[in-house]
């Protein structure tokens, strides 16, 4: 599936950037993060470099406090680098003031956290709606849209339910919908599947293959290198390095392996009701 | 995004958090209810009182029991000896024919026409008592020497007795429930306005021995001396002094209308002031009350701020929203608070006089509004300024 390599990241970055003709989607250079707590400094990015190829699938791993999250929060433009630059679709980011960093978020970049963060009380569909608002798209245009977003992550029956009234899949699924609404260029899901079950977080992977493959970039942060093959590269961090990174030859397909869980699930239904 | 986007989101946050909203409404409505409902009172209570005193004729002087000179400041005084119809006769005889004198008795009462109920002051006094409480009479005639001294049940209305109990009627000959006795009304008075309320106007008058029976006493409140010229007031109040003085020793007082008036307002004011310090107390727990709630959903508020960043809100998206979400609350629970406190008062005037102001509605509205609105907006003014992620991450 996939082959690991140990060369180090820059000089495949290079390689890879001189072989094919990638257009990068995102673009970071030198990015640390230190955090100044009482009387403990920590270093948790220490000078990343990484570009995103514009359509690609890309995994990042690494142990717990390794950086992953921080680096996902400074890309999707949610904090600021300590030092270095980030780059989106060639647009210069770092010194952008904050209401022009808004508007990037808003267009251009669709985040998926790990804990959802749905405003609570509040249906399905407004929370998908919530970036059209700030987009300022009329509201008769923003419900379709939002409809139509859900119903691309298959939660067209649920959209007037509230997060307390939704599983954590479908709550991720409308996290997802939240993201995709405004067909930004990248969407960044920050552990989408790692407070799931694996059913449903087959499922998420299926819908993130399936975005990435009407042309939107997806990165994507996990600890389980099975949820990471879904991906085309695996970046791996190291205490706020990049280690190293693979190549996943033959991506995982999601959908397949969704159809086939609920093929063998529709098997053992039978088989019970045979008996 | 305009401005109607803007209420309809904040609509949309205020019903997402139906019982924080509430509660926040409830704090300014309890303080602006109390404030109004209790600075009415208390204005009430010294218009009725103060407007009673101005509202009798001129050359008077009043005699009071009780000795309110070596009494005054902080014990008060106390009433050993009250006053009796004896030193009426002493007082009437002693002193030259030419000064009115005048026993009065004076009381709350209930009154009750038909199904009409309404709450008022009676006033005992004798025949001459026309000569003290000038009124316009609008038909009718004051009660009789011969009435006073038979304690005959009839009674002259004051003009907002007889709009209460007989409105658009002719009351003369009607009968009415003083404290559960009847009488028959036998004049009504013209409204003497003057004062804002025109509380001299809700009282009812009628021969002294009537009204002592109205109201289970045989003492008086007060003897009233009409003293025939302006320049022998002073005078007329040493000879006072002097014919008391032998069977009252030191337990009375003996003060001309301007004194009293004085006196009655410095303890009335203290009354006022005693009310609007609980008002202001009511109005720092309902300010209190706002805050602490606020406060509590800060970390919530600034999570869901986070979020509205993170999907593209602008800080001036995040501001205008908070406004108009604290501006509605406490606009909204300050007119509530405005119409229970006004209702409230009028409500009471069956029990206690009240008098709305316009002072205690502005300053109440405004001051929980204020706190409503600051406390709202200034925690979401502080995390409208987060990274996005500080603020999902606030605790
Ligand atoms: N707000 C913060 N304040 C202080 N330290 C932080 C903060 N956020 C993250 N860290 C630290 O930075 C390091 C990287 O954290 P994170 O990016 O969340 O790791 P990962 O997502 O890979 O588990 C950790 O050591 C963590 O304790
Ligand atoms: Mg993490």
């Amino acid at each position: 599936m996939s082959v690991p390599q140990d060369r180090p990241a820059s000089a495949f970055a290079k390689d890879l950037t001189g072989s094919k003709i990638a257009r990068p989607v995102l673009t970071v250079t030198g990015v640390t993060k230190t955090y100044f707590l009482d009387e403990v400094v920590v270093h948790a990015l220490r000078g990343v470099d990484l570009d995103v190829n514009a359509g690609e699938m890309l995994a990042i791993m690494g142990p717990s406090g390794s950086g992953k999250s921080t680096l996902m929060h400074v890309i999707g433009l949610l904090d600021l680098p300590t030092s270095g630059t980030v780059k989106v679709e060639g647009e210069e980011v770092s010194d952008m003031e904050p209401n022009k960093l808004a508007a990037v978020r808003n267009k251009r970049i669709g985040f998926v956290f790990q804990a959802f963060n749905l405003l609570p009380r509040t249906t399905a569909l407004a929370n998908v709606e919530l970036p059209l608002i700030y987009a300022g798209v009329s509201s008769a245009d923003r419900a379709r849209l939002a409809k139509e977003a859900l119903e691309q992550v298959g939660l067209d029956d649920r959209i007037h339910h509230l997060p307390n009234q939704l599983s954590g899949g479908q709550q991720q699924r409308v996290a997802i919908a939240r993201a995709l609404v405004t067909k930004p260029s990248i969407v960044l899901a920050d552990e989408p599947t790692g407070n799931l079950d694996s059913r449903s977080g087959v499922e998420i992977m299926a819908i993130l293959q399936q975005l990435n493959s009407e042309g939107i970039t997806v990165v994507l942060v996990t600890h389980d290198h099975a949820v990471a093959s879904h991906g085309q590269r695996i970046i791996h961090l190291g205490d706020g390095s990049i280690v190293r990174q693979e190549t996943v030859l033959e991506p995982i397909d999601a959908k397949a392996n969704l159809e086939a869980m609920l093929a063998a699930a529709a098997v053992s239904e039978a088989a019970a009701e045979a008996r | 995004m305009n401005i109607w986007e803007s209420v309809r989101i904040a609509v949309r946050a205020l019903n997402a958090n139906r019982v924080r909203s509430l509660l926040t409404m409830l704090g300014v409505i309890i303080g602006v209810a109390a404030v109004i409902l209790l600075v009415a009172i208390g204005t009430g209570v010294q218009d009725e009182v103060t407007g009673t005193i101005e509202g009798l004729g001129s050359n008077l002087i009043f005699v009071f029991a009780g000795n309110m000179e070596d009494g005054g400041g902080g014990s008060g005084f106390s009433i050993n000896r009250p006053l009796t119809s004896a030193e009426v006769d002493l007082l009437a005889d002693r002193l030259s024919d030419e000064h009115r004198v005048v026993p009065v008795v004076q009381g709350p009462v209930t009154l009750r026409s038909g199904n009409r109920t309404m709450r008022s002051t009676v006033a005992g006094s004798n025949e001459y008592a026309e000569e003290v409480f000038t009124a316009d009479y609008i038909g009718g005639r004051h009660y009789r020497r011969s009435e006073v001294i038979a304690g005959s049940r009839v009674a002259i209305l004051g003009s907002r007795v007889r709009d209460n109990l007989f409105p658009f009627q002719d009351p003369i000959g009607r009968e009415i429930d003083i404290n559960g006795l009847r009488f028959t009304v036998i004049g009504h008075l013209a409204a003497q306005g003057g004062s804002l309320t025109g509380d001299q106007d809700n009282q009812i008058f009628m021969p002294l021995s009537a009204a002592q029976r109205v109201l289970g006493t045989t003492d008086l409140s007060s003897i009233i001396v009409r003293a025939a010229e302006a320049d022998r007031i002073d005078s007329v109040q040493a000879q006072i002094e002097r014919i008391l003085r032998p069977s009252l020793g030191e337990e009375f007082s003996v003060m001309t209308q301007e004194q009293t008036l004085g006196m009655l307002s410095t303890l009335l004011g203290t009354l006022t002031v005693m009310l609007a310090g609980i008002a202001g107390i009511s109005l720092l727990v309902g300010g209190v009350g706002i805050m602490n709630i606020m406060l509590v959903s800060v970390s919530e508020r600034t999570r869901e701020i986070g979020i509205r960043k993170a999907v593209g809100a602008k800080t001036y998206d995040i501001l205008i929203q908070f406004v108009i979400e604290a501006v509605m609350l406490s606009v909204l629970g300050g007119l509530i608070g405005v119409l229970i406190g006004w209702g409230g008062a009028l409500a009471l005037q069956a029990v206690v006089p009240t008098q709305v102001t316009a002072w205690a509605v502005g300053l109440a509205f405004f001051f929980s509004a204020g706190v409503g609105v600051f406390f709202g907006v200034y925690p979401a003014w502080r995390a409208s300024k987060l990274e996005p992620i500080a603020a999902l991450r606030y605790e």
